[in-house]
C-alpha cells in the first residue's frame, strides 16, 4: 500500500509552472511542437510538428514527464486527444484519405496552427 | 517495411494453434532455461515483502488469478450490454469507467475511453510507446500488442496490419487508429453481427473476444465466416 505520508516524503516539488483553466478547445487546430529534449516523454517521435485538430479534453493529470524522475508531477498538466489525417502524418501513406490516426497530447507539447486547414475536423468521421 | 521480418511477432503462430493459447502467464513462457534477471529481481523483491509483512504469496498468487481468471472476460460482458442496452451504450461511450462501475466492473485506475465502430468507421487500438492496455478490461496484453511490429505498423498501414489479422476494410470506411500513448485506455465497441438478434447477453459476450475489442478482428456469428 502506498501510504499518502510515503509519497509527500519522496516527492519533491515540480519543476514547471501551473497552467491553470486549458488553453485550447474542441475543434481547435494544433500544430505539435517539434522537439526533441532528453528524458520520459509521452509524445511519440513520429507525431512531433504535424499538425491536428482537438478531438476532446480529457482533463488534467499529473505530469508524467516529472512523474518519472520521482516529482510529484505538480501541477498536473492538461490532457487533449489529438485527431490528425493519416495522409498528413505519413506522407506516403497508402490507405484512403480519410483515415485518421489520434492520441493523447499535454498541452505544453501543443502550439495554435496557422494558416490553411490541412487535418480533417472532429465531425469528418462523426 | 517487410511484414513479417521481425520474428517476435507471433500472431500468425497463435493463429495456426487450434488450441487455447494461455497468453495470460505471469512470466512470459519462455521454454525451461535459468531465470533472467529480471525474474531474479522480481522473486527477490517478492521475499522482501513477504519478509517485511507488506503483502502475503496468498495476496500475490491471487491477484495473478484475478489478471488470468476475471479480467480478461470483463470488457466481453461490458459490451454485451452495451450491445443489449441503448441506454447503457450511450452512457458507456460518455463516461467508460462510470458505466463499467455501474455493472460491478471497477475500474481502480483505468479511465476508459469506449470507442464506437459504425458502418463509416473501424476502430483499432495500439500504444506506440509501450504496452498501455485496458488490462481490468482484458487482462494481461498478447504477445503481439506487445510487439515492435504491431507498434510500429499499426499506425502507418493499419490496413495492411488488419489484414494479416483477416479484417479487410473497403475504402469507404475510415480506419480510426488510437494510439493510447497517456493516460487514457480505450476499447472498441464493435458492430453487432446480424443473425444475433435473439441472443442472450451471455452468447453475445462469447463472440466478443479479446481481438475484437482491440480493434484487429470483427465478431462473427457462428456459422457466418
Amino acid at each position: 500500500m502506498r501510504s499518502k505520508r510515503t509519497r509527500t516524503r519522496k516527492a519533491l516539488p515540480s519543476t514547471y509552472t501551473p497552467a491553470p483553466g486549458h488553453r485550447f478547445n474542441v475543434g481547435d487546430r494544433v500544430v505539435i511542437k517539434r522537439a526533441f529534449p532528453p528524458g520520459h516523454r509521452r509524445t511519440p517521435c513520429y507525431i512531433r510538428g504535424k499538425e491536428g485538430v482537438i478531438e476532446r479534453i480529457c482533463g488534467a493529470f499529473p505530469n508524467p514527464e516529472e512523474l518519472a524522475y520521482g516529482f510529484d508531477g505538480e501541477p498536473a498538466k492538461v490532457l487533449y486527444r489529438v485527431r490528425f489525417n493519416q495522409k498528413h502524418v505519413w506522407p506516403d501513406y497508402q490507405g484512403p484519405a480519410r483515415d485518421l490516426i489520434e492520441m493523447e497530447i499535454f498541452e505544453h507539447w501543443l502550439a495554435p496552427a496557422s494558416g490553411r486547414a490541412q487535418t480533417a475536423g472532429p465531425t469528418q468521421s462523426g | 517495411m517487410s511484414a513479417m521480418s521481425d520474428t517476435a511477432f507471433d500472431y500468425y503462430s497463435h493463429r495456426k494453434h487450434d488450441h487455447e493459447h494461455d497468453d495470460h502467464a505471469p512470466v512470459a513462457g519462455e521454454a525451461e532455461g535459468p531465470p533472467s534477471d529480471y525474474e531474479i529481481m522480481s522473486r527477490a523483491m517478492q521475499e522482501l515483502l513477504e519478509a517485511k509483512g507488506v503483502v502475503t504469496a496468498e495476496e500475490i498468487r491471487r491477484r495473478m488469478e484475478i489478471f488470468e481468471e476475471e479480467f480478461p472476460y470483463r470488457g466481453s460482458r461490458v459490451i454485451a450490454r452495451a450491445w443489449t442496452d441503448p441506454a447503457f451504450r450511450a452512457r458507456l461511450l460518455e463516461d467508460g469507467k462510470a458505466a463499467c462501475a455501474e455493472m460491478g466492473v471497477e475500474l481502480e485506475a483505468t479511465r476508459l475511453i469506449a470507442v464506437e465502430n459504425t458502418p463509416d468507421v473501424h476502430n483499432v487500438i495500439v500504444c506506440t510507446l509501450c504496452s498501455c492496455y485496458p488490462r481490468e478490461l482484458l487482462g494481461m496484453p498478447p504477445t503481439w500488442y506487445k510487439s515492435d511490429n504491431y507498434r510500429a505498423r499499426v499506425v502507418r498501414e493499419p490496413r495492411s496490419v488488419l489484414k494479416e489479422f483477416g479484417t479487410v476494410l473497403p475504402d469507404n470506411v475510415t480506419v480510426r487508429v488510437h494510439d493510447s500513448n497517456a493516460d487514457m485506455r480505450y476499447v472498441v465497441v464493435p458492430i453487432r453481427p446480424q443473425g444475433t438478434k435473439d441472443w442472450s447477453e451471455e452468447q453475445l459476450a462469447e463472440i466478443l473476444t479479446r481481438d475484437t475489442l482491440v480493434g484487429v478482428t470483427v465478431p462473427q456469428a457462428p456459422g457466418k465466416a
